[in-house]
């Protein structure tokens, strides 16, 4: 029996190194396509070892085109997602609290209203807004990607919600009975129990804001307000990639910020996916 | 929630009115973004939608009302919106069963392994995790472009390249490939379900006689009916609003002949470049119909399969 289950558990470990070489391949093949010279890109396609790797391919990339370089586009991209991370994580927690812990008249039909809003796609409201954010003149500024997190976003109200329900109301109202208001007990007792939540909330509303397309696209004209998004679709328009390594070298290093905060916060993307139905 | 009974019973009580309104007035400071969003964002905005899907509208100059000519339009004389039809249920009905059987699939693997699982959950979310960013779609289209890795790893292995991009429905194949390598999250969805299937009933299976296939498909997959249910609508949804990777491998036009052109993109493309408000605001309500229709039959056909615990007991 013994035998058996460790073959079994054998079977298993080869077959999710397979799956898992498989699924990263494409990655590597980004990463050692990055350090290949231009013309070495398609004519070693298969081999993930560059043959003498070019570093140069990212000092190459980070020039960018237009005379404009990556650092303008990282940080237009930086300055849309932290300050809408930070306005679509503060506004869904007082949302949520809200609805939580307040019983107000009306409480289920503006309830009703964030469920209907949740559920309806953005290409219904996405040409109106463009037409109202255009004769407001929030064309070609972040204005039109920044402003909308500021009014919270449903999927995050639930995910606080449903973590305010799990936290027993009596700290809150011991404080307001010792003498704190309403305002001061969700500030100095539930928001420092409810961080975890605000945190999960915060890493998917960067990625989200950080891999955001067709926002940008609609509404960035000039080059120098490329996010890094638009930006690696104008770099890497057939017509004007000359050198394929420093296009992949920014491909990769717009994928870094993404890595890096899933690296240390992997256990928030994970809870957010299965207890929230977030998607990654 | 003894306080909150006693309130009731003594409504009338002047202290306990005051401190109602206070609940309302506090109530809505609170959720006052919301209100304010919703009003702006999206009520004022879904009705100016369907006001436009009855206009001609090309940003310039005032809406002018048509009637249902849209719509007319649309089902009757836009060839290319048929085609976009055609395409997005093909990537619909294809992309969604792939990305689920793979997630399913993994996930069960995942489930069975001990040290490292951890390791190997991560590693195979990865692709998810940067999978709708356009750097991955650029180096998907790359991947399989006329001389891409995955054409010189066919030849390799002694078969012919294809023309992945060349090929109007080889080209929709790209797509549902990505999707389906993307399955990260539906996979850790169905990890947290295997995990809370108790396993008392793979022991009791055991102990009639039952092998590896009659435990996956009487216990383990009415056991997860429920979970599946909920990535089906997810990820059926998801599918029909897919953008990024069709716009960018496309070249933002549906290349080649249209064989990409998903609906989305479709409307983007009337909305965007052809300046057409009313048709493309038109086009968002069929859209929205159907998601909505779909939905709604997932959900009827679900007291047909979908097994709840309580039920049985």
């Amino acid at each position: 029996m013994t035998m058996g289950s460790r073959s079994v558990k054998t079977v298993n470990y080869i077959l999710v190194t397979l799956v898992s070489l498989a699924m990263i391949y494409p990655v590597l093949w980004m990463i050692s396509s990055s350090l290949k010279n231009g013309p070495e890109v398609f004519s070693t396609a298969s081999s993930l070892i560059p043959h003498n790797p070019q570093w140069q391919n990212y000092a190459e990339g980070w020039k960018g085109f237009a005379g404009i370089s990556f650092s303008t586009f990282f940080k237009n991209s930086l300055i849309v997602v932290i300050i809408s991370t930070i306005g679509s994580v503060v506004s869904s927690t007082l949302i949520a609290y809200g609805f939580a812990r307040i019983r107000f008249v009306g409480r289920k039909f503006w309830f009703v209203c964030m469920m209907l809003t949740m559920m309806l796609p953005p290409e219904i409201v996405m040409i109106p807004q463009y037409i109202m954010f255009n004769k407001m003149g929030f064309l070609n500024t972040f204005l039109p990607l920044i402003l909308p997190t500021f009014f919270g976003t449903p999927f995050f109200v639930f995910l606080i919600m449903q973590f305010i329900r799990s936290i027993p109301k009596d700290l809150e109202e011991a404080a307001m009975i010792d003498g704190c208001t309403r305002f001061t007990a969700f500030v100095r007792v539930l928001v420092p129990m409810i961080v975890p939540a605000m945190v999960t909330c915060a890493i998917f509303s960067f990625y989200w804001r950080w891999e955001e397309f067709m926002g940008p696209l609609i509404y960035l004209q000039d080059p120098k307000k490329y996010t890094v998004a638009l930006a690696i679709k104008m770099f890497s328009d057939p017509d004007a990639v000359s050198n394929w390594g420093a296009m992949f070298a920014m491909s990769v290093a717009s994928l870094i910020p993404v890595l890096v905060v899933f690296f240390f916060f992997q256990r928030y993307v994970v809870e957010g996916i299965t207890t929230g139905g977030l998607k990654g | 929630m003894l306080a909150t009974k006693t309130d009731t019973i003594a409504a009338p009580a002047p202290r306990v009115r005051s401190r109602r309104k206070n609940n309302n007035l506090a109530g809505y400071l609170f959720i006052l973004p919301f209100v304010i969003g919703f009003i702006g964002l999206t009520l004022f905005p879904t009705a100016a939608s369907l006001y436009l899907s009855f206009t001609d509208y090309n940003m310039l100059g005032s809406p002018h009302w048509v009637g249902v000519d849209n719509f007319r339009q649309m089902f009757t004389s836009d060839d290319k919106y048929w085609q976009s039809v055609r395409v997005t249920v093909q990537y619909v009905v294809t992309a969604v069963p792939v990305r689920l059987v793979c997630a399913l699939l993994i996930a069960m693997l995942l489930d069975r392994i001990t040290r490292g699982a951890g390791f190997f959950r991560t590693v195979l979310y990865v692709p998810s995790l940067i999978g709708g960013s356009v750097a991955v779609s650029v180096m998907w289209k790359q991947l399989f472009s006329d001389k891409g890795a995955i054409n010189a790893l066919l030849t390799a292995v002694g078969l012919h390249p294809l023309p992945w991009l060349g090929d109007p429905h080889l080209a929709l194949w790209t797509l549902v490939l990505l999707a389906g390598w993307q399955f990260g999250s539906p996979m850790l969805i169905f990890l947290a379900g295997l995990k809370n299937i108790p396993r008392e009933l793979y022991e009791a299976a055991s102990v009639d006689g039952a092998n590896g296939w009659q435990k996956f498909v009487r216990v383990t997959i009415p056991m997860l009916t429920p979970v599946i249910l909920f990535n089906v609508v997810m990820q059926v949804i998801q599918a029909f609003l897919a953008f990024t990777p069709a716009y960018i491998i496309s070249n933002g036009h549906g290349d080649p002949l249209d064989g990409t052109l998903l609906y989305v993109l479709y409307l983007f493309r009337n909305a965007f470049e052809f300046f057409k408000m009313g048709y493309a605001s038109a086009m968002a309500w069929v859209l929205l119909a159907f998601i909505a229709l779909c939905t709604a039959l997932i959900f009827r056909s679900s007291s047909y399969w979908v097994h709840y615990e309580s039920e049985s007991e």
